[in-house]
């Protein structure tokens, strides 16, 4: 690689070709302000439109200033990057976008988290010129089930887009209009659930401001727990417990399992739950299914549908119920966990401490906003009361938590109640991409060939690129495993399959970056993909730490299908526990 | 937005345009252009249809629809009024005449008029600058027009 | 042509179509057939003479007798006294605005005794839907020589030897480019005209197409083979349809020549054009947003480098010149690299081609050698001020240019020369403004069409822009502060330098340019309220001129502000600061004595 000289801010640096002047100056510790560039490095995911000119510097022999984030150094350049020229243009530009965004950061829910907000602190505005005829552009406000999007506040950074199309391949957003009031949006500037939306949520994991926010039930919530009548539950997803403590100041990956849960309880949750218990439950009902399949495939059965592909995800189900409605019957039918522990907590938890289905209430945390969506489908209520009442993603609960004055740091660690509280490392693992195939093959494996693992660890199915392979030998019999997270890898997948280009017996799809642990509910990363990576590992942390690491060997799943379910796959499973698809095929 | 409703033989005539242009989404702005004078605007079903055809998505379609001034979503009056907004038809005076349309149609730029007959958009320059300020309706061509021959110009417009 | 004896050439521009000139055609070739005189003389469809003033035009050959504005009810009398007995018709002749001679001439009119004309050396003269008159006026014969005589490279020495710059705005020379182009390595390359002509006041594209378009084709064949590309796109507005329609005509019968397709001349070479349209977007100027356009997308620029050189249309290495740019080309090689080097300035060379219009006599399709003064320009070949009105400025470069003033009527014009007066070439508008024109409106004009054409992407254009329009909003309306000019100016500097393409890199070149050389204008609208002009409407200054009133009180009781003071039959005064400028008191008064300013 050809290494050229450049000098910044009168310090002289050797970097690679095709280095930009934005990752030589960061090299050398001078942090250029951004606002529309964002590169999550781990993830190969680049916003680089060169639209916001925040970054600019003084390149010299240059007309111009140059946006730093995409202008590559040549040999020789000498760049100033905090020159009066350069502090003023950056100045008056902020300004300017800032005269064209409402000014209610007080009551903004991304306040504190806004990235167009610490910038203008950061660069000390004080004041906005020209304003008092200032037009602002404005549109209608769209709230979905899962995500609100004020585009008002939007600054037209575009990363919403590029996730939208360039990563998701959903193709939901586009800019649209022109000059001033050009925005992103849906076809039409229709609302979102009107459009080919996924509510995977990743346009608002990446807004730097509060134009996309998430949809907010804790209102809901806290008026629930504040009722005499009602019986409270709530379930935490494994992603959850590896992130809120970001929200806290601790770093990312802490682990904070036992004071999340203690947390839970001093909102005043009747039960504190876990919805690892029905991610375990999630696998002996995929796993039997996958099994199942690849039994009838083995005995030269040719009306099998090869390969299973999970369906935990409900982004990804969404995903193919518009754009490959011609696989319907591909997916595993098993529920997603938060749907499965619904089911299971309004019928045998119900009817364990006597209390009526529609006095109890269901809550779920979760890292994600398509989770908001799916508790809303309709095939998952019975007579219009839902198996899941609400469901709040890892920010609001931490919001919820801040608001009830509780110091997280000064809690407790406290354990799980009990029955749906008991998990194994194999239901923690649901939270990264691989994790739940894993799961599934520990207990698939000893299910089919009837011994115990040697190793429990499959390391040939972790890791972060977007699609991975890998062939695991139940016995004799190689099992080709398929594996892709983000939905544009995962329509290259299926493409692949529609195609004849691939022969997988099983499938895992998760639809954002890194798995749950990337999902749009948790803490914003804000263009550091070294967070997601950080609770990937304590992902794995925990799954080691546990005692139990396989679905099947969790007692209390053991109990369920005992007292109450029969067996995987039984008539009363198939009522509870899965589900059908439905043709949603969209433009 | 409109009313319009897309039927069977419209989607024939689509799909025959896209097909010209091998479904080619790089082909999107050239049939467009196709769609649009077969149609006179290209509302939303319009849109799709082209979408599908394409297998683009429909958002990118309208982002594009939207970009160009160009292309239309709602259809033009049956007498189309643009008025030049050239510099050269502006210094001698074009603003006055879109204000005096816009009193005599009761209308904004942009508009058409409740019976549809006339629709009022400003352009820029025709290149007819010898003859500013200059007003097009439909494809006949004013010159020199002052503010005061305006009514007459309309009123020469009878069915 | 030979075989007729005489030729009624008639513009059929679309400025002289709009004036009827089709119907002239019709009645010139119905009436010849009626004298039987269809086998002397023949009606030919031509290109803009570029007198679009007088539109239409009617031009006899051999004698180059110039008729103006042309009726079709005229055509009788032309046939049956022009071509039948030989007598000119000399109401139909252009009058001098200055001698009231009439002349009977073209090579004697002011308005092309000054001119040279290259880009549109077949304008006017030849039919263009004619493959055989472009031909016979040596077209296709630069191609030709260069097939068959020179080398790739020698080919883009000459163009650079030439000294041709970019027509289009940036004045980018024009072999560099295509040397950079013929040097990167790649399986396909494209050659593009840029003929989205977007500039408000500029039509020069345009005419060069419907007039000639066989010289865009050679021209584009010859980069074709000087840079290794055997495609080329023409991306043209698609509001042009004439010159859409002539373009294809000639793309047609270029093929059935031979002259594009595969193995040229039976050199090897090929090469073909196709057409993209634009849709109406200003932005599409920009070469990259233009590529963008190309292949489906949004107009948006990007970034640059990578320059479309290195990775242009659907990636690949491609070159963009303008509509102007590439008809210079085949006449440098025909009369030699020094032949056009040695017209025009130091650094720019040839000549240029303006639409000159606003408060001036002759309107028009001009092109003249650089280096060429303004005052030649506007007082020669433009006939003066209309009206007999004070020259106040000229705007150059449309939107993304400035405002010249008295001061620079004898400043050569020449790229390097406008920049440094702040304004630019661009492609070619040349707006003449006098003294009623508001320079502040002016400013304000242009900035209107930058709000309405930017694209969006980058901040500093897509809001800085909006704000300066409606700073100059707040200035017309008489409520603008001494802070807002300071504020404007700032503005407009952050906005140029920090912008992501040309087009927000030069929009504030109006504001500036008019703050520079008429602050004293901005001075009176923000401090005394006042607008010079008499443009701006809330800045007129109602004044009673006290000889003239007569203290009849009826200005006082019409005033709604009670801004009028004064006793019976003694002279009444306005306070200006309490005025609103409804003119209430202007309609009421018998007398004239309410003056407005």
């Amino acid at each position: 690689m050809e290494l050229i000289k450049v000098t910044i801010d009168k310090n002289e640096i050797e970097v690679k070709k095709g280095t930009t002047i934005y990752q030589a100056a960061k090299k050398i510790g001078i942090d250029i302000p951004v606002l529309c560039y964002m590169n999550l490095e781990h993830l190969k995911i680049e916003n680089r439109p060169g639209g916001c000119r925040i970054c600019v510097v003084e390149v010299e022999g240059r007309k111009n200033l140059a946006p730093s984030c995409s202008t590559e150094c040549a040999d020789g350049m000498v760049v100033k990057t905090h020159s009066i020229r350069v502090l003023n243009a950056r100045k008056t530009v902020l300004e300017l976008i800032l005269s064209d965004h409402p000014a209610q950061c007080l009551i903004c829910s991304s306040s504190g988290k806004c990235d167009l907000q610490s910038l203008s602190q950061k660069m000390g505005i004080r004041e906005i010129h020209a304003v008092e005829n200032a037009e602002v552009s404005s549109y209608r406000k769209d709230c979905s089930p899962a995500l609100n999007r004020d585009m008002d506040k939007c600054i037209m950074c575009r990363r919403c887009e590029t996730i939208c199309n360039d990563v998701q391949t959903v193709g939901a957003l586009s800019a649209v209009n022109r000059g001033f009031m050009s925005v992103v949006a849906p076809a039409f500037e229709q609302d979102l659930i009107d459009s080919p939306c996924t509510f995977c949520g990743q346009c608002v994991a990446v807004c730097p401001t509060g134009a996309l926010t998430p949809y907010d039930d804790t209102a809901k919530i806290i008026r629930a727990l504040a009722d005499p009548k009602k019986t409270v539950i709530v379930q935490t997803a494994p992603a959850v417990r590896a992130a809120l403590g970001e929200e806290f100041g601790l770093p990312a990956g802490t682990l904070v399992t036992g004071k999340m849960v203690a947390a839970l309880r001093t909102l005043g949750f009747d039960k504190v739950f876990d919805t690892d218990f029905a991610a375990d439950l999630t696998i002996m009902e995929e796993g039997t299914e996958l099994l199942n399949r690849i039994t009838r495939h083995l005995n030269g059965d040719k009306d099998v549908k090869l390969p299973i592909l999970t369906s935990c995800c409900p982004a990804w189900v969404n995903f193919f119920e518009v754009y490959f409605p011609d696989m319907l019957d591909v997916p595993s039918t098993a529920r997603s966990p938060q749907q499965m522990f619904g089911s299971i907590a309004k019928t045998y938890y119900a009817d364990l401490i006597g209390v009526k289905r529609e006095d109890l209430v269901v809550v779920s945390i979760m890292p994600c906003l398509a989770k908001k969506f799916e508790c809303q489908r309709e095939e998952f209520s019975v007579d219009g009361n839902p198996d899941v009442d609400f469901s709040i993603s890892t920010r609001e609960l931490a919001g919820l938590i801040k608001s009830a004055n509780i110091t997280f740091d000064a809690l407790p660690e406290e354990e799980f109640d009990l029955p749906m509280g008991e998990s194994t490392g194999a239901g923690v693992i649901f939270g990264v991409t691989g994790g739940v195939i894993e799961a599934a093959v520990r207990t698939a494996y000893e299910i089919h060939t009837g011994s115990k693992l040697n190793r429990i660890n499959f390391e040939e199915l972790r890791g972060m690129s977007g699609i991975r392979t890998a062939t695991i030998y139940f016995g004799d019999t190689p099992i080709h495993i398929g594996i892709a997270h983000q939905l544009g890898n995962a329509r290259k997948l299926l493409n692949g399959i529609r195609e004849g280009r691939y022969n997988f017996h099983a499938i895992e799809i998760m639809a954002c970056p890194g798995g749950c642990i990337g999902g749009a509910g948790q803490p914003l990363h804000h263009g550091d993909s070294s967070v997601i990576r950080a609770r990937y590992d304590a992902i794995y942390r925990e799954d080691a730490g546990k005692s139990i690491r396989k679905s099947h060997e969790n007692p209390y799943i053991v109990k369920l299908y005992k007292e109450f379910l029969g067996h995987p796959m039984s008539e009363k499973a198939h009522h509870l526990l899965h589900t059908h698809y439905f043709d949603k095929h969209k433009i | 937005m409109s009313t319009f409703k897309i039927q069977d033989c419209h989607k024939e005539t689509i799909k025959g345009i896209c097909n010209s242009f091998e479904n080619n989404p790089g082909e999107l702005i050239s049939i467009l252009h196709k769609i649009q004078s077969e149609f006179g605007y290209l509302p939303e079903d319009i849109q799709r249809e082209v979408a599908k055809n394409l297998k683009i998505s429909v958002a990118k379609v309208y982002g594009v629809v939207t970009f160009y001034s160009f292309f239309t979503m709602t259809p033009k009056g049956k007498h189309p009024i643009s008025v030049c907004m050239g510099t050269a038809c502006y210094v001698r005076g074009a603003e006055k005449i879109v204000d005096e349309l816009k009193d005599q149609l009761k209308i904004k730029v942009g508009g058409v008029t409740a019976d549809g007959k006339f629709s009022l958009d400003c352009l820029r320059c025709v290149g007819a600058c010898g003859l500013a300020p200059v007003v097009l309706i439909g494809e006949k061509v004013y010159g020199r027009v002052e503010a005061s021959q305006v009514r007459e110009i309309l009123d020469s417009y009878v069915d | 042509m030979a075989q007729y004896k005489m030729h009624l050439l008639v513009c059929a521009g679309t400025g002289c179509r709009a004036s009827q000139s089709e119907e002239i055609i019709v009645n010139l070739n119905a009436e010849l057939k009626k004298q039987g005189l269809q086998y002397d003389a023949q009606v030919v469809a031509t290109g803009c003479f570029g007198f679009c003033e007088k539109g239409p035009i009617v031009k006899i050959l051999p004698d180059n007798t110039f008729y103006t504005q042309v009726k079709p009810e005229d055509c009788a009398e032309i046939i049956s006294e022009h071509i039948l007995k030989g007598r000119r018709v000399n109401r139909l002749l252009y009058e001098d605005p200055e001698t009231r001679k009439h002349i009977e001439d073209s090579k004697h009119m002011g308005f092309y005794q000054k001119q040279l004309r290259i880009a549109l050396r077949n304008c006017g003269f030849i039919d263009p839907e004619n493959i055989d008159e472009y031909i016979a006026r040596d077209g296709y014969a630069a191609l030709g020589k260069i097939l068959a005589e020179m080398t790739q490279s020698q080919a883009i020495d000459e163009i650079k030897k030439s000294g041709l710059r970019g027509r289009g705005g940036g004045g980018f020379p024009t072999g560099i480019k295509w040397e950079i182009a013929s040097k990167n390595k790649a399986d396909q390359k494209y050659v593009v005209c840029n003929a989205d002509e977007g500039d408000p006041g500029a039509f020069m594209d345009r005419s060069i197409l419907e007039g000639d378009p066989h010289s865009i084709i050679e021209a584009m064949a010859i980069c074709g083979y000087c840079i290794g590309a055997s495609k080329g796109l023409v991306y043209i507005r698609a509001e042009y349809p004439l010159a859409i329609k002539r373009l294809q005509v000639a793309i047609a019968q270029a093929r059935d020549y031979g002259l594009l397709g595969g193995d040229i001349m039976g050199s090897g070479f090929s090469f073909d054009i196709e057409l993209k349209y634009g849709a109406g977007a200003f932005v599409c100027g920009e070469e990259t947003a233009l590529i963008h356009s190309m292949e489906g997308h949004r107009g948006e620029p990007t970034v640059k480098p990578p320059f479309p050189a290195e990775k242009g249309y659907l990636g690949k290495p491609t070159n963009v010149n303008n509509v102007e740019t590439f008809a210079n080309v085949p006449v440098i090689f025909l009369k030699g690299a020094s032949w056009f080097a040695s017209i025009g300035t130091e650094k720019s060379k040839g000549t240029k081609v303006f639409a000159l219009a606003g408060k001036i006599n002759n309107v028009g399709l001009i092109e003249v050698p650089m280096g060429i003064t303004l005052r030649e320009v506007i007082f020669e070949i433009g006939g003066g001020i209309k009206d007999g009105k004070k020259f106040k400025a000229v705007q150059t470069g449309g939107p993304s240019g400035g405002c010249l003033t008295e001061k620079h009527l004898d400043t050569p014009i020449d790229f390097d020369n406008l920049i440094a007066a702040g304004s630019m070439m661009g492609s070619g508008g040349m707006i003449v403004m006098d003294e009623d024109d508001c320079m502040v409106s002016v400013a304000k004009f242009y900035l209107e069409f930058t709000v309405e054409e930017s694209c969006g992407k980058c901040a500093p254009c897509r809001v800085g822009n909006k704000r300066l329009h409606e700073i100059l909003e707040k200035i017309c309306a008489g409520k603008g502060t001494e802070d807002d000019l300071s504020y404007l100016e700032n503005l407009s500097k952050v906005i140029k330098d920090t912008s992501l393409c040309g087009l927000g890199q030069t929009s504030p070149n109006p504001v500036l340019s008019t703050l520079e050389h008429f602050y004293d204008e901005y001075l009176a609208h923000v401090k005394e309220r006042i607008c010079t002009a008499g443009r701006c409407k809330a800045l007129k200054l109602y004044t009673i001129i006290a000889d003239k009133c007569t203290g009849c009180t009826a200005c006082i009781r019409a005033c709604p502000v009670a801004a009028i003071t004064g006793e019976k039959r003694q002279p009444h005064v306005i306070d200006v600061d309490k005025c609103i400028r409804c003119g209430a008191c202007y309609d009421k008064c018998k007398f004239t004595a309410i003056h407005v300013q």
